[in-house]
């Protein structure tokens, strides 16, 4: 378990990161390395040199930016986790947080990171998909915008060209009375899911679900989300029976995933349940909540 | 080469083990700024600046034990003592932070070390006792009398 050699750079600002690995076609960007190392330990990466933006000051940072709460790629998940804006104003990302790997692996692991790398099972791609983030990105002198939604394209693999560096990503936060649930199975607290689903709810004053998102992660390459289950219950007054039905109606739909530690069948029924308690949760938190 | 081989084959440090060597098993479990991380999920080149603390450096000083390397001993939380080091680092962090966790605190803290040994439970046992002693060490000697040794 020793990664191939490799060299490696810690430019100074995200120009000379880009420069950097513009220059070398098997650069990889480093920051945390809490997917990266694994990998390359296993030599299922192995880059000629890293690019290590973790000390680029710059990139860390939480800040409110007009209806939106802004993350720099390389914020530690513990400084997230912790960040009282986070915990005010972006509920489903701060219940998420406890899930990502391990306090040791929070404590290096960025979100940017964790984005950037793809993992299937990663709690922080579903979120950035079930809230419809925006990442931000730098290519050469060039920066550009993607949506979660664009964003991730397979296992492992992203729309970031190689030469890019992810800068920031944007979570839209919600007004009115917000609800949000996240539940997830795994063979150890915080280990890889093997099913995982979010959810977020915003209520009417008269109890109206005005706007849903419920996402499945793990199951498929990709997270998803039951977008049939959501147009099927905007604008309703949600019970017990209407939600249970559109998430059943919705999950058939997504072809779920099959390897060594669960079934496709297994994953579908896991996830179907997952989804209706995370949105069971969600819509019981925003009949209860202050408004956000 | 990572942080990891670098404690152990450059500088001796030998008290943080090689388990898994990706990240899954916990046995390397260092305190970088005082913070639990995984030595083996990190690069030496990466480290440059830091303050890392191993086991080696918990011991008040030389044939001594800290508080929660005696409460380990004690209260048998260690077998083979392969993921001690780590476990005792992992429970450090915790109470520097929070001097008197939950059950579940502790839990959570050691959740990203595995111990195939002991079961857990007296690693959480020491863990409590540990903090208890801490916490007590801070109490004048009359208000503490007649608690627990």
């Amino acid at each position: 378990m020793k990664p191939a050699p490799f060299e490696y750079s810690r430019p100074a600002d995200v120009a000379e990161a880009c420069a950097t690995l513009a220059a070398d076609d098997g650069a990889r960007v480093i920051a945390g390395g809490q997917t990266l190392v694994p990998l390359m330990a296993m030599r299922v990466a192995r880059p000629t040199r890293l690019v290590d933006i973790g000390r680029i000051a710059d990139l860390a940072f939480v800040r409110q930016d007009d209806s939106a709460v802004a993350i720099g790629a390389v914020t530690r998940q513990c400084v997230i986790e912790r960040h009282p804006l986070v915990a005010a104003r972006l509920r489903l990302l701060a219940k998420v947080l406890p899930w990502v790997g391990h306090a040791a692996t929070r404590a290096r692991g960025t979100i940017g990171g964790s984005l950037a790398n793809a993992d299937p099972a990663a709690e922080l791609s579903l979120v950035a998909v079930t809230l419809d983030a925006t990442l931000s990105f730098r290519d050469a002198a060039q920066a550009a915008e993607i949506a979660a939604a664009d964003f991730f394209t397979g296992a492992m693999t992203t729309a970031l060209p190689a030469t890019a560096c992810l800068t920031a990503v944007r979570f839209p936060v919600w007004g009115g009375r917000i609800g949000t649930g996240f539940h997830e199975v795994n063979a150890r607290r915080s280990d890889f899911a093997f099913a995982a689903a979010a959810a977020q709810l915003a209520l009417d004053p008269d109890g109206t679900c005005r706007r849903l998102a419920i996402g499945v992660g793990a199951v498929t390459e990709i997270p998803v989300r039951l977008r049939r289950a959501e147009q099927a219950l905007i604008g309703t007054h949600p019970s017990a029976a209407s939600m249970r039905a559109a998430v059943h109606d919705s999950i058939g739909e997504v072809e779920t995933a099959s390897d060594l530690h669960a079934s496709a069948a297994y994953r579908t029924r896991a996830a179907g349940a997952l989804a209706l308690r995370a949105l069971i949760d969600a819509h019981e938190e925003a009949i209860t909540c202050a408004p956000n | 080469m990572t942080l990891l081989d670098c404690l152990r084959d450059n500088l001796g440090l030998t008290g943080a083990h090689a388990g898994c060597e990706h990240g899954v098993c916990g046995a390397c479990t260092i305190l970088i700024d005082g913070v639990a991380v995984r030595a083996c999920l990190m690069f030496a080149v990466q480290a440059d600046g830091v303050a890392i603390t191993t086991i080696e450096g918990l011991s008040p000083g030389p044939g001594e034990l800290s508080v929660l390397q005696d409460a380990f001993c004690e209260t048998h939380g260690l077998q083979c003592g392969y993921c001690t080091p780590a476990m005792i680092l992992a429970a450090h962090a915790l109470l520097a932070a929070n001097p008197a966790p939950t059950r579940d605190d502790i839990v959570e803290a050691i959740s990203g070390n595995i111990c195939r040994c002991t079961g857990y439970a007296q690693i959480v046992e020491a863990i409590a006792l540990a903090a208890e002693r801490m916490r007590g060490a801070n109490v004048p000697p009359e208000t503490a009398r007649g608690g627990s040794p």
